[in-house]
């Protein structure tokens, strides 16, 4: 306290600092009740299986001018086969609005249905909303078997 | 008979006083003039809401939130339970219906400015019924857990996430995680039944208390006849009983779509699958949705779905805030813009939806 004197002047700082300390301790009991839900509402982290390679199948089960989804790890990935029989992957999460996109034999081209995206078969967006080309991924070839790991 | 009602009411009016309830009841007077017609659409959208609640009240004893299990619960819905097919249709198609009514009551109070003062904290409170309405929707739509709705709820949240800065978290937020999974539909279905709901409700209700103490609006050209020659019709039991032979015919047409027009279950969504060709909105988002396919990937420095997100956003606000921006009609002039907006926001929402729909 100040050292004002006279009745009023010490009432005052009373009210004053009572006022504080009230404010104070509302708005801290308000942090303590929002605090907590907030938290609540952010998911907690997964931990996730890192998956770096994953087993897609046999040469001979795929068609050259063909595609297929293939589950990497949670996130889906598109192998396609072209018409020379080179083995190409990609991201199959459509890098305009998350949607899957898949193989078109007709259209020679990776479409994506929601919103008329289109990538060649390098990945590349060529036409539609796409900002990006599609991630690639590296695809091995050992003797009959496909598979498809993360690029470095 | 009308002795145990008379004494029923003595009895509620001795403890509750109800006189004064029913006198102003008695002096209601609903505006009679050409343009009339758009005051029933208010009601009917009350009457499509009080449809909601009860369908979606009976679907809730038998839905089952979850990934493995919502779809396979609106099967039995569908399939076992006894006008189970029906209750989800009707559910579906008011919805539809719900946002058609909403949305035509919105357009008419718009060119009437009846949003004009003392009425903005009806309009306010009305257009936040509709935004709520929309994330009804949205929310509803992935419930039963199909390849449409995940697909729908991917995109529909993924825009959400194109928003600079609260963007992403908000993103996280809707879907419970970086991905649409059996997180998003558990938190979808509590949006659905109880946060959306529960909101809507306040809204509802200072919207309706405002509608009773204002009475309807007029449209700008009444204003300057004299009160002698204003038309008027009683609100009890005139209005009320119109009101009310338009309800049943809603009904009648809501009953007709749902058992002609059942609404399809489409197959279980699956994480691992291509969007299906053909893919599209409810058509109360095809609109945008058309939009969004027509803006490049990238516009100078600004990605495509970002400049459209801003772009729809800001013109919803300005939408919204229309009372406070229209000076001219709170005074009592008449404001061509309005109308020129109105027009063209009109036009280019059913064009878009025709080419939407259509391609």
């Amino acid at each position: 306290m100040t050292s004002e004197v006279g009745p009023n002047g010490e009432q005052e700082t009373r009210r004053g600092f009572l006022r504080y300390l009230l404010g104070g301790g509302l708005v801290a009991s308000l942090a303590a009740v929002l605090y907590p839900i907030m938290a609540y509402l952010k998911p907690p982290q997964q931990a996730e299986v890192e998956v770096t390679s994953v087993k897609a199948g046999k040469v001979s089960a795929m068609e050259k001018e063909s595609g297929i989804i293939v589950r990497f790890g949670n996130k889906p990935v598109i192998l396609v086969r072209n018409a020379a029989g080179e083995f190409r992957a990609f991201s199959a999460t459509c890098t305009h609005l998350d949607c899957t996109v898949q193989f078109r034999k007709d259209m020679g081209l990776i479409w994506c249905a929601c919103h008329n995206g289109r990538y060649d078969l390098n990945g590349r967006n060529v036409a539609g909303p796409p900002p990006r080309p599609l991630d690639e991924y590296r695809v091995i070839i050992q003797g009959e078997d496909i598979s498809i790991s993360k690029k470095a | 008979m009308n002795t145990f009602w008379s004494r029923l009411y003595s009895w509620a009016d001795e403890r509750v006083k109800l006189g004064g309830l029913v006198e102003y009841m008695g002096k209601k007077y609903v505006p009679v003039n050409r343009h009339s017609i758009w005051y029933y659409f208010g009601g009917v959208s009350l009457f499509l809401f009080i449809i909601q609640v009860v369908t979606g009240i009976l679907l809730l004893l038998y839905y089952k939130s979850g990934e493995l299990l919502a779809f396979e619960s609106i099967q039995f819905i569908m399939a076992k339970v006894r006008f189970g097919w029906l209750i989800r249709s009707l559910h579906s198609w008011t919805a539809n219906l719900f946002v058609l009514t909403a949305m035509i009551h919105m357009f008419s109070v718009f060119f009437g400015k009846a949003y004009r003062k003392p009425r903005e904290i009806t309009w306010i409170t009305g257009m936040v019924m509709f935004f709520l309405a929309l994330g009804f929707g949205f929310s509803g739509y992935l419930l039963p857990w199909n390849e449409l709705a995940f697909f729908a709820t991917k995109v529909g949240t993924d825009i959400a996430g194109a928003v600079p800065i609260v963007g992403k978290p908000m993103m996280v937020f809707l879907r419970g995680g970086e991905d649409v999974t059996g997180a998003t539909l558990s938190r979808f279905f509590g949006f659905h039944v109880a946060l959306l709901p529960g909101i809507f409700t306040v809204f509802l209700g200072i919207h309706l208390l405002l509608v009773q103490r204002q009475g309807m609006s007029e449209p700008l050209s009444h204003g300057d006849s004299p009160d002698t020659e204003r038309k008027t019709m009683p609100f009890f039991p005139n209005f009320l009983l119109r009101d009310m032979l338009f309800w049943l015919m809603v009904l009648n047409l809501l009953a007709i779509l749902a058992v002609f027009f059942p609404w399809e279950l489409g197959k279980k969504a699956d994480a691992f699958a291509s969007a299906p060709a053909g893919i599209k909105p409810e058509w109360y988002f095809l609109f945008m949705f058309q939009t969004l396919k027509y803006i490049p990937g990238k516009i100078l420095f600004i990605d495509g779905e970002v400049l459209g997100i801003l772009v729809f956003g800001l013109a919803g606000f300005l939408w919204l805030m229309v009372p406070f921006w229209d000076r001219k009609s709170s005074r009592g002039e008449t404001n061509r813009l309005i109308n020129y907006v109105g027009i063209f926001v009109v036009f280019y929402m059913i064009i878009l939806t025709i080419v939407g729909w259509i391609v």
